[in-house]
């Protein structure tokens, strides 16, 4: 069934990244091409597994995504809002409709794990009192609430990844991207991760989910798209 | 849970972990320098002023009458004693409405002040000395041309002599130590500002990853830049009351200096508000000021900062 254009959460159309493009017009240096033409469109409420190998594209996609970079070519449609056409003050209400799950966590050093997942919500100035339910729940659920008073160096590898993937869907949000969600959990963990994701995309959220892990994408069929060296080789 | 995690956690107050990053005592102990000299400079400046407007004040109505020969007896009227050139012009500048108050010079005087150039005895020299009164004129702007033509017609070759010129000389003077003054301020603000410039960018330079994600999670330009400028105004008011407290022994120490220039009356606590001066109001302004520069300042780095994100 062809997709009408308020479904499409998320369209890319011939969209190329290059790193160092300031650089070049100062110093005259090679920018470094991170995407080629990409183009590709996810629904509202589609599921998407990102594949490829390491420096093949897939963190920079979701930085385009997350609104983290700019596309140096194409256009980018995300929460089927054209990038490209939002002023510098529209950008952060866009950005708080979009959860991330950093590879490298992205948590506060100096902020307990409650205060981290609770961010999201403070920054959308929500009710103190609901927030503080909603994030005590979200760290229940992620088997950290006995953790909420503990800083990031406190805790393991795992547990700052879940609370990073707390921080990510706390706030509900309609678009959710995950780098390498599953690469510090243990297997019944990423089944528990996987049961989440599942569940939010059951309720109306985007879900793309960046992976190298073979058997965690074969254990949930979905959609996969692939990268090789910033092209998009499928989309199946 | 929530009931076991309320008491003990709190909405952080230092989301960017901006206490660390921008506590050092760099910036209020710099900022209190600056306080500190622009109220020196504005001491000197408003002091200089008002011992200007005082002398302005008793000079502009003080004039000088010089009668050249002032023993030569004048022409005798029909009925009236024979008068020496001075007694006559003494008397006439006594019937003046505009004269307030007359004073002969005394050739005691005289001879004291010439002293330190004719030497002791300016008599042996064989100078002949003008007679020398003193007025002090009712109004500043009193017109001395009717008063200068009477004297004249009496004594010919006497002198009025207004103090203008060396009036013009005093305001000029003053007029220069309040440019200097107002430059010196104009420096120490822009001083100042490129010190809460630079720590402000320290700070950016250090918590640059918790920016990062903050802006990553949705926080606008005016949250990250108002964390930023509250720290920074905190430390820079502080600053200005160090400063502001440093520089208060040192400017009542210069106000009784002052005041013998300014008649000599001993400092006493005003009564009304006329009574204070403009600098004892400006100085607990300078904290709130520094305040403001701190604030204003660390805006607009920190979202200029901001640009280079997306």
């Amino acid at each position: 069934m062809k997709e009408s254009l308020e479904a499409r959460m998320i369209r890319l159309d011939k969209v190329g990244l290059h790193y160092g493009m300031a650089g070049r017009l100062r110093w005259g240096g090679q920018p470094q091409a991170a995407l080629h033409d990409v183009s590709f469109t996810v629904p509202s409420g589609g599921f998407r597994w990102l594949q490829g190998a390491s420096g093949a594209g897939k963190t920079s996609l979701l930085r385009l995504l997350h609104l983290e970079l700019r596309q140096t070519t194409g256009q980018v449609k995300v929460l089927s809002t054209d990038i490209a056409s939002l002023g510098r003050r529209q950008l952060p209400a866009l950005r708080r409709q979009i959860g991330m799950v950093f590879q490298d966590f992205r948590l506060l050093p100096h902020l307990s794990a409650f205060d981290n997942v609770a961010l999201p919500l403070r920054l959308a100035r929500c009710d103190e009192r609901q927030l503080r339910a909603d994030v005590a729940e979200m760290l229940a659920w992620m088997e950290l609430d006995h953790k909420a008073v503990e800083r990031p160096s406190e805790l393991s590898g795992g547990e700052q990844q879940r609370v990073a993937i707390a921080r990510a869907v706390v706030g509900n949000p309609r678009l959710l991207l995950a780098d390498e969600p599953t690469g510090n959990l243990d297997d019944a963990q990423a089944l528990r991760l996987m049961r989440l994701l599942d569940e939010l995309n059951r309720i109306g959220t985007t879900v793309i989910v960046a992976t190298h892990n073979d058997a965690l994408v074969a254990r949930h069929p979905g959609r996969v798209l692939r990268l090789d060296e910033g092209r998009l080789v499928a989309d199946e | 849970m929530n009931s076991r995690l309320s008491p003990r956690i709190k909405p952080p107050r230092d989301v960017l972990g901006l206490r660390r990053a921008l506590g050092s005592r760099m910036l209020p102990l710099l900022v209190a320098a600056m306080n500190f000299l622009a109220a020196l400079s504005l001491a000197g400046a408003m002091q200089a002023q008002s011992v200007a407007h005082h002398w302005e004040m008793g000079a502009a109505r003080a004039v000088t009458v010089q009668v050249p020969d002032p023993d030569l007896p004048v022409p005798r009227s029909s009925n009236g004693p024979e008068l020496s050139r001075l007694e006559a012009v003494l008397r006439q500048v006594q019937r003046n409405r505009d004269v307030e108050h007359v004073r002969q010079v005394s050739g005691a005087e005289l001879a004291n002040l010439l002293r330190p150039w004719l030497g002791a005895d300016a008599d042996a020299a064989g100078l002949r000395l003008p007679g020398v009164i003193e007025l002090r004129l009712a109004r500043a702007d009193a017109d001395l041309t009717d008063l200068a033509r009477t004297v004249a017609s009496i004594a010919p070759g006497s002198n009025v002599e207004a103090h203008e010129a060396w009036m013009a000389h005093l305001l000029r003077l003053a007029w220069a130590l309040e440019a200097c003054a107002a430059a010196v301020v104009l420096v120490v603000t822009l001083v100042a500002m490129v010190v809460v410039v630079v720590a402000t960018n320290a700070g950016l330079s250090a918590r640059r990853e918790a920016i990062r994600i903050v802006h990553g999670l949705g926080a606008t330009d005016g949250y990250i830049a108002g964390r930023f400028a509250a720290r920074v105004a905190s430390a820079a008011a502080l600053g200005g009351m160090l400063g502001v407290a440093a520089a208060l022994p040192v400017l009542v120490g210069i106000a009784t200096l002052v005041t013998p220039l300014l008649g000599g009356v001993a400092m006493q606590w005003p009564t009304t508000w006329a009574q204070i001066s403009p600098l004892w109001l400006a100085l607990p302004a300078m904290p709130l000021l520094a305040w403001l520069l701190g604030y204003l300042t660390a805006q607009v780095t920190v979202r200029r900062w901001l640009r280079s994100l997306p």
